[in-house]
């Protein structure tokens, strides 16, 4: 059993429902020859870094799924070639890592120590500012604004 | 004789001193390299999108070869750009 992983770019001219059917077809047709779909990942509508059939950004689809040959996949490659719908495939076998980080990802183990770090970090200066912005404030505007009032009458 | 501990620096030595490289997969643990965090690629290219040499980065060869193919299957895919100008 061998873990493969396909990701692909719909053209972000159809509309929503299309984009979904598309994406539909190719589920269907990996579960019609005998694959074991292990995870579908909507990546969304994303910017491309540059411009591909005119289009600057497009839909990204990844699935994953398990199959005993590889055989069909040339096929598979072939079909998406031959969809003017989709922009760009690439499929890969993944190895014990590749299913592991996936896994994780899923998860939702990796990325999230960037999270935690982001929390941390305003929370920390938060509380020591709090006291100290109570004070200047009614002190200031007594004394700033005549002195701005001084200026401007002068001029 | 002056001993070692007599000897004064006029300036600090460590200053000039390189710190040393290491591989950020190694010493991390990373052992798949995903080729569609853009973000985390962006820091094996340079502002023209080419990837940078193991001497910069100071990745072992065999992660190299992983970020390599990574950021070529994210340009496939759009992730990343081919060619780019002032891209950090």
């Amino acid at each position: 059993m061998k873990q493969y992983e396909v990701t692909f770019v719909v053209d972000p001219v159809l509309s929503v429902d299309e984009v979904k059917s598309t994406a539909q077809t190719y589920i269907d047709w990996l579960q019609q020859n005998g694959c074991k779909l292990v995870h579908v990942d909507e990546m969304g509508l994303r910017q491309l870094a540059y411009q591909i059939n005119r289009r600057s950004s497009g839909f990204y689809y990844c699935i994953e799924f398990q199959s005993e040959t590889g055989d069909f996949i040339t096929k598979f490659e072939l079909a998406l070639q031959r969809d003017e719908r989709v922009m760009r495939y690439l499929t890969i076998s993944l190895d014990k890592f590749g299913i592991k980080y996936n896994q994780d990802k899923r998860d939702g183990k990796i990325g999230k120590k960037v999270v935690k770090k982001d929390k941390v970090a305003p929370n920390a200066p938060t509380p020591s500012p709090a006291p100290v912005v109570e004070a200047p404030p009614v002190e200031v505007p007594k004394v700033e604004v005549p002195s701005v009032a001084d200026v401007s009458e002068e001029n | 004789m002056a001993t070692k501990d007599d000897i004064k620096f006029l300036s600090n030595p460590n200053i000039g001193q390189q710190r040393k490289k290491y591989c950020r997969f190694k010493k991390f643990g990373i052992k798949h390299i995903d080729y569609k965090d853009g973000d985390f690629l962006l820091q094996f290219i340079n502002e023209q999108g080419k990837l940078l040499p193991r001497r910069i980065t100071g990745n072992s060869l065999k992660y190299q070869r992983k970020v390599a193919t990574a950021v070529k299957r994210a340009r496939h895919l759009g992730i990343l750009p081919y060619l780019a100008d002032l891209l950090k």
